[in-house]
């Protein structure tokens, strides 16, 4: 899986970004559709921060992104602003799963090398992250098989649809 | 090798000798979903392909969110899951019963032993009654809903334990925010909290849950205790189901562990907006308050409402200033009938709403204005969280909530108790 487009950083913060600023709790409730859902993202941290995402572009960000509640609607109302990927050095657990459980990759890799705007290339293949903007190549460790498994089918939905349950092995 | 209570327990549910860093496929106990995820899980379901669940009765849906619905939209999402619950009759607490978290436990479906999920990140408060209960989201949920199983990563573990006594006037709640304080927002993210001591031992079954509850505020997959005499009694009344009692082995390997005397500590107060923020309440005592929250999955049980009724009693809230609370489930809130706590309540002009999660969650039953400053029991202060991004809210336990709205200020409690 080849991935690329521009590093999108939050100005105002950089650690323990939390689902509530990822999708507000008033309109996670409220708005069913993930496409309307989307125009939402990010927009307590960012207002209309979804305006300046072009399909392909990763969220970046540093400790502990997606913090806070369960609520799915967060990797999905990034995964349909356009987003291929969010880079953070760590992960709150269950967003981490929901991002795959929906088929968007979340990287541990230190963000740090990134500026906003900066121009990457994710090869998650062969491990590799390249910073296009700044001629970087920083080389990441191998998904857990068990998250390889779930983006390679395309989510857990389509796992179950595929395998009729868990087949992670 | 030797394990802890996490790795026990996984263990236990997937047949396997599970240790940590481990990927296990285990069966599952009980799973709960909320009327914010259940949602996009019968969605998940239903793209799955499914037609029914391995078992209903081992699921429940609980409408607290949103409780009765504020809107269409909502509307629309009940009307979903209470027809889900009919055709695979899996078992439905409607509008008015409580909060997930309270009725788990006291409704008698999770006991020591357990492996529970909840799509909602706060299921670790069952760790309280020694059951390994974790949040998950929605389409995990949904295939647990259809295969009873779902895979887990077996978490290291970070013991905590509490040493001596707390001093007069300082709450569970006080301990969590101090220690959440101490450890960061995400100083237990992938781990496991076993935690113990004196002071636990001390403490009532809905002391514990207070702290199990906030485990995942500092990024713990679950929060958990032994199950003490206190805890299989408590179970023992709520439960016909056979409590299973998991201890973790003497010499289990723990990634660290941490000891804490608070014997000197003040209440605490947690500042906008991170509940990792903390402070002693004299350094935040006199702030401005416009609104009071008592209740939650945190702190909406019937000892929590019990000691705002004893601070409130013959009182008014401050003119400036509005207290609502929530009872965590209907049982509560009949006990709290009983006991004169709810009459004490509305001759303070406090306002008392249905049990549900509303306010804390910013779906309806109380949103601050722009600029207003917000006082509540809840597990959480982001920003936005009570419906509204211009608005700031401290954390605080019930006794300091409910000595804040008397003044119209942050309070210190102790003067009251």
């Amino acid at each position: 899986m080849k991935l690329k487009g521009k590093a999108l950083k939050f100005a105002k913060q950089n650690d323990d970004i939390n689902t509530d600023y990822i999708i507000s709790g008033r309109y996670k409730f409220k708005i069913q559709d993930p496409v309307e859902l989307a125009k939402h993202v990010m927009e307590d941290l960012e207002p209309d921060f979804y305006k300046r995402v072009s399909k392909g572009d990763f969220i970046v960000a540093g400790e502990n992104f997606g913090c806070g509640s369960s609520r799915e609607q967060a990797p999905m109302a990034i995964k349909y602003a356009g987003i291929s990927a969010v880079l953070a050095k760590s992960f709150a657990r269950i967003f981490y799963r929901n991002c795959f459980n929906l088929g968007l990759p979340a990287i541990e890799v230190n963000t740090d090398q990134f500026q906003d705007g900066d121009e990457i290339e994710v090869d998650l293949d062969n491990g590799i992250i390249k910073n296009l903007s700044k001629k970087i190549d920083i080389k990441i460790p191998a998904l857990p098989k068990t998250m390889q498994t779930l983006l390679s089918d395309g989510g857990l939905v389509e796992h179950f649809k595929k395998h009729g349950g868990f087949k992670l092995d | 090798m030797t394990k802890t209570i996490s790795e026990k327990i996984l263990s236990n549910h997937s047949g396997t000798d599970a240790h940590a860093g481990d990927i296990v496929i285990a069966n599952l106990d009980y799973m709960m979903g909320q009327d914010g995820t259940s949602g996009v899980a019968i969605d998940s379901f239903n793209k799955m392909g499914a037609k029914k669940v391995f078992d209903s009765s081992k699921i429940s849906i609980v409408i607290d969110h949103s409780s009765p619905s504020p809107n269409i939209g909502v509307s629309t999402i009940h009307k979903k899951i209470r027809e889900f619950a009919k055709q695979t009759g899996v078992n439905l607490y409607d509008i008015g019963c409580g909060v997930c978290h309270q009725l788990l436990p006291e409704q008698g479906h999770v006991v020591p032993g357990d492996l529970v999920i909840g799509a909602d990140s706060h299921t670790c408060t069952y760790g309280a009654i020694n059951v390994f209960s974790t949040g998950i989201g929605s389409t995990d949920l949904a295939a647990a809903w259809i295969s009873g199983k779902l895979w887990f990563k077996v978490p290291e573990t970070l013991k905590l334990i509490y040493t001596n006594k707390l001093p007069k006037g300082v709450f569970s709640k006080d301990l969590i925010l101090y220690t959440i304080g101490k450890l960061g927002a995400g100083g237990a993210t992938y781990l496991a909290l076993e935690i113990e001591g004196e002071v636990i031992n001390e403490m009532s079954i809905d002391a514990r849950m207070t702290i199990s509850n906030m485990a995942i505020e500092c990024g713990a997959k679950a929060g958990l205790m032994r199950a003490d005499q206190k805890t299989l009694d408590w179970v023992g009344k709520h439960s016909t189901r056979k409590p299973n009692p998991i201890e973790p082995d003497k010499d289990a390997v723990y990634k660290d562990v941490v000891e804490f005397d608070l014997k000197q500590i003040e209440p605490q107060v947690a500042k906008p907006h991170t509940v990792d923020n903390v402070s002693p309440i004299s350094e935040v005592a006199g702030t401005p308050i416009q609104m009071g929250l008592i209740g939650t999955c945190t702190n909406g049980r019937l000892e929590d409402l019990r000691v705002a009724a004893q601070i409130l009693k013959g009182k008014k809230v401050h003119k400036d200033c509005r207290l609502i609370v929530a009872p965590a489930s209907k049982t509560i809130f009949l006990d709290a009938i009983k006991e004169g706590i709810i009459e004490t309540f509305i001759d303070a002009n406090v306002a008392v709403v249905t049990p549900g999660c509303g306010p804390c969650v910013g779906t309806h039953n109380g949103v601050p204005a722009n600029g207003e400053n917000v006082i509540s029991t809840a597990n959480r202060n982001f920003k936005g969280r009570m419906g509204n991004p211009e608005a700031f809210i401290y954390l605080g336990s019930p006794a300091t909530v409910a000595a804040s709205v008397l003044n119209g200020k942050i309070t210190d409690p102790r003067k009251y108790l």
